[in-house]
This record gives structure tokens, sequence and C-alpha cells, in this order.
């Protein structure tokens, strides 16, 4: 880790950062597009030149030079290991069980780290149609592991989410393992706060660590249900100069390469 | 899948080939009806704007149209009315934002009520495979514990002769029309597509009749051994339009128009503008050309574009 901590950074950026720490040399990871993209991209430029960043587009060992505003983006495929069709992704390389890290976004998580990127109010009649699912319900149940990257509000931390689009420790404890999903499920949310991990026995997300100067009460207020929480608090490291330095890099080239569309 | 087989060799047998190189607009008039089942694919790259602008010019009605990822080009169909069901994974302006005609549709149902059926992208991924290898339905190991089943008819699930494990199973897609664009093709018909080739061939094979768009037509593809390469017997129609996937991108030829994708946001979000626009640009012109002109787009061949 370089040297020197940062007093200087945004909610964002921290997030980013920590959630890049997290990702180990050599580890295969699907990862979607925005947030987990970005800090996917960030370990591999700092502590992880060895990860293997795999994309739903087909692309198997991505080094993008800027972030992709698309997860097809042409970036993605000139300097890839390899380029697979998407059948062959989704059945060979995920179903496969070749994935260790299925790294997502959402737009709600519940407490059992259930995601929603459907629909916010009824499905027949939306209050807000989002995307929809994507990749997501399959990397959610196939990969080794997913983490989740959120920004932790009242609305996003939902008790109930409108729509149960990807599966996470579904209704808790075991409930999971009994539904034929594969892999540990979601194993750290990571949000502008600090850092959720499941609770051994009830599976429901806990907070363990808060980023430096965040308090339990902020978390506590930007849960929609009555969060739980570690005995004792981490905190997190406060980002290096050399972590923010390659961030804002990489944020400033895919900046200047995609015009003034922001990649989040 | 034998009769489907058949059927296509015999027509391959009575025309000659060079016949499937042809005018856009002869082939979408030729191949695409009111209230057929439509595939327009293209993950991200390759995406086939002018085919689609042409559906659009010809207002071809009722349209189920499959796409897995929805972007600018079907919120363009939706809006002009010419579906009456998606069929989709993900629906979005990727890093820009949502797609409001679509949204308008499914919300709101302007302008008219628009019938979903969603799915994830393995699910889709695989649904076009098994319509491509003559089977009736796919499946996957997917939608354990999502609500997605629960809203669509079409997700069930199948247990395993072997292991008795429970999966879920899609019927196959064979569309009426697969359409789709490609860097280039020879002067024969045969198709080569680069970079990343999404779900495309699969959705060529899986259809009754497929349209692809060109950038251009060479002497020889010089193609590697194992390119994605679709011959010209598998295909109903090559047409060459340069630019014709613009504001998407076509890897080794142009970059994506990240500008127009976000202009796009602006012009969508309400109705009024956006049915403007697509009169004056769309209606109101004669061809892909003539379009990019009209809407101020510089060709993006013309264009030296770093991401290309």
């Amino acid at each position: 880790m370089p040297e020197g901590t940062q007093t200087q950074y945004t909610p964002a950026e921290i997030m980013t950062i920590e959630a890049a720490r997290r990702l180990k040399n050599g580890t295969v990871c699907f990862v979607g597009i925005g947030m987990p993209s970005a800090a996917a991209n960030l370990a591999r430029l700092t502590h992880a030149p060895e990860v293997v960043l795999i994309y739903e587009s087909g692309t198997i060992g991505a080094k993008p030079d800027v972030l992709p505003l698309s997860i097809g983006d042409g970036e993605l495929a000139e300097h890839a290991d390899t380029v697979v069709s998407v059948p062959e992704i989704f059945r060979y390389w995920l179903q496969g069980g070749r994935v260790d890290v299925g790294f997502l976004g959402a737009a709600q998580v519940d407490r059992f780290g259930n995601i929603n990127t459907t629909v916010i109010g009824p499905y027949d009649k939306p209050k807000v149609r989002l995307p929809g699912a994507g990749g997501a319900p399959e990397i959610a149940s196939n990969a080794k592991e997913t983490w989740i990257i959120i920004k932790q509000t009242a609305r996003s931390f939902v008790p109930k989410l409108d729509f149960l689009t990807s599966v996470g420790h579904l209704t808790g404890g075991d409930s999971r393992a009994k539904s034929g999903a594969r892999g540990k499920g979601p194993t750290a949310v990571i949000t502008d706060l600090g850092v959720l991990v499941p609770d051994p026995a009830t599976r429901e997300l806990t907070m363990v660590a808060l980023h430096p100067g965040i308090t339990w009460e902020q978390a506590k207020a930007s849960t929609g249900w009555e969060l739980q929480r570690a005995e004792t608090l981490a905190t997190t490291q406060a980002p290096t100069a050399g972590e923010l330095a390659t961030l804002r890099d990489l944020q400033a080239r895919t900046a200047k390469a995609h015009g003034t569309v922001s990649s989040e | 899948m034998e009769v489907k087989q058949e059927r296509r060799s015999a027509f391959e047998n009575m025309i000659p080939m060079t016949t499937k190189l042809m005018p856009l607009r002869e082939a979408i008039g030729r191949f695409v009806k009111d209230g057929q089942t439509i595939a327009m694919e293209g993950f991200t790259h390759l995406i086939p704007f002018a085919a689609g602008h042409e559906v659009i010019r010809q207002a071809r009605r009722g349209l189920t149209l499959i796409r897995m990822t929805p972007d600018i080009l079907y919120d363009q169909m939706i809006g002009m009315g010419c579906a009456s069901t998606l069929v989709f994974s993900w629906g979005g302006n990727p890093g820009v934002g949502s797609i409001h005609r679509f949204r308008d549709a499914i919300e709101n149902a302007w302008p008219h009520e628009l019938a979903i059926q969603e799915h994830s992208h393995a699910d889709m991924a695989g649904r076009y495979q098994a319509g491509a290898s003559g089977l009736p339905f796919s499946v996957l190991r997917g939608y354990v514990g999502s609500d997605l089943p629960k809203h669509n008819t079409n997700i069930r699930t199948i247990t395993c002769p072997f292991t008795g494990e429970t999966l879920a199973a899609t019927p196959a897609i064979n569309p009426d029309v697969t359409i789709i664009h490609a860097q280039k093709a020879d002067r024969q018909g045969n198709v080569l597509i680069d970079g990343i080739v999404g779900v495309q061939k699969e959705a060529v094979l899986a259809a009754k009749n497929a349209i692809v768009t060109v950038e251009e037509v060479v002497d020889d593809l010089e193609a590697p051994m194992n390119a994605c390469l679709l011959p010209y017997w598998v295909v109903s129609a090559v047409c060459v339009v340069p630019n014709g996937a613009h504001p998407s991108y076509a890897h080794g030829y142009y970059g994506r128009d990240n500008a127009f994708c976000k202009a796009w946001d602006g012009i969508s979000k309400d109705r009024e503008s956006f049915t403007a626009w697509m009169k004056q640009h769309v209606l109101g012109t004669k061809d892909h050309a003539e379009f990019m002109k009209s809407a101020g787009v510089t060709p993006p061949r013309e264009r030296k574009v770093a991401n290309a």
C-alpha cells in the first residue's frame, strides 16, 4: 500500500477504494457496470495486476485503459485475453463455476442482501421502471461469492424489496443453501458509510466497519430496517495518496475519452 | 427443425446467391411484416440502427420486439408505436440512464400498451441457443429466489432426469426475422463479425429469415479460421449501410457516439420533442445517410474516433 493517507476524498471515492482493496490478485471477478467496474479496475491498477476481469459482453481478462460506459464497449474487447459469445460467457464461464467473485450494484438491497434492479412500486404498475435483471440473477446464484457496492440510504436499504431480482441470503439462516443457489452469496456490502457482512447464523447484514468520520448514528439513520452492528465497529483505512491518484487518473482518462458522460 | 431446414435449402436452390445483396429498403419491405416477432441484436456493439429506422419508416405495427438489451433503438421503435410486446433482459441507455419512451410505455401505456416478457441475460442467451439448435426449450441454473418467474409464465422449472435437480426452463426463441449489423460481407453475402460478437450468431441461426446490414462489401473477407462467420446461405438479405450501427460502434471502423447517446436523454424525455425529432429526422428522410445529415451527425467513418 502506498504511503500517506489523504484527508480530502469523496464518499464515492472511499467506497470505490475500500471495495478495490478487497479484490485479491488472481481472483476471477465477474464485473457489473458502474461502481463495480471502477473498483475492479482500480484493484487491477494498484495491488492486483493479475486480477481477471470478466464482463457479461464476453470479454475475459479485460484490461480497459478507461472505464467502459457500457458493458459492451470496444475498450473491453481491445485488450482482453479473449472475447467469447454472450451464451458462452453465461454457460461455460459463469454457470460452469469459474467465477470467484460476482461484483454487483443495485437500486435496493434488503437486510439479507437480496437485490432489486427491476421496479420501484408494483410490477404491473411501477412507479419507476428500472433497467431490469441483466446478468445479475445468475451471477448472484452461481459465483462463489458476491459483493454488492451501493450508496447507503433509507431509500436503498429497504425493509422489504419492491421486487427481488437477484438472490442474496433469501430469508436468512440456511434458506439460501436450501434454495439451490450455489456459492456463499453476498459476503460483503460496501457502502459510502462503511462495510456490512452477513451474520454467520442469521445471515442478516451486520455493520462491521465505518469509514473515517462516519458515525454509527449516521449508518442507522441511513438504513430502512433496524440495523445490526458488530460489538466493536472497525474503522476503514482512509484512502492513500497513491490510491486516490490512481482512481482520479482513471476517472479523468475516462471523462476525457467519453466526453462529459460520467461512468457512474 | 427438419422441416425448417428443408424449406430453407429449397429456397436457396431457387434464388441465385447474388440476390442476397439488396438495398435495405427492399429487405425490410420484403421480410418484415406487421405482427411478426423480430429480434434486433447487438450487445452494445453493432446495433442495427439504420435497419430499425427503416422499420419505423415503413410503419410496421404490432411487432413483438426481442432484444437482450433494448436501448436507444428500441426506445425509438416503441415510442413510434411499432411494438405491442417487448421481450428483454435489460433496458437502459448505457452509461446515461433510463430510456424514457420504454418507461413511458410501461408506466403510462404511451403511445399504447406495451406487454413485457422479462428474462435475465443468461436465459435470453440460452433461449436463442435453443432456437438455433432446433430444441424446444433452454435449461439453465437460473432465477433461484428471484421474483421474475412470478411475473413471466414462460419461466418454468424442470427436474433433471439424471440428478433430480430443479432447474429453470424457458422456451426457445425463433424469430420471424433477426436483424443484425456486421463489419463486412463478401460479394456472395458471407458475413464476418469482429470484436464483441454478443448473441448475433445464435439469433441469426434461430430465425426464419435474417437481414444483415454491413459497413462494406469486400472481395475477400480474409477471415481467420475460427472467426465468427455467417455463411451466405443462412442469411436472407445483406445490405450495405455505412455507419449503420451509429450511434453504437463498429469495432475497427468507428467508436460509440457518446455525445449522441447523452443527447438522446434530452430529446426523448418528453413525448412532443421525441415525436418531432423522429418525424423530422427518421420519417422525413429516405435513408441512413440522409438521416445523419438531417440529425446533424457527422458520419463516424468520416471522423477519427479514438476508441474504435
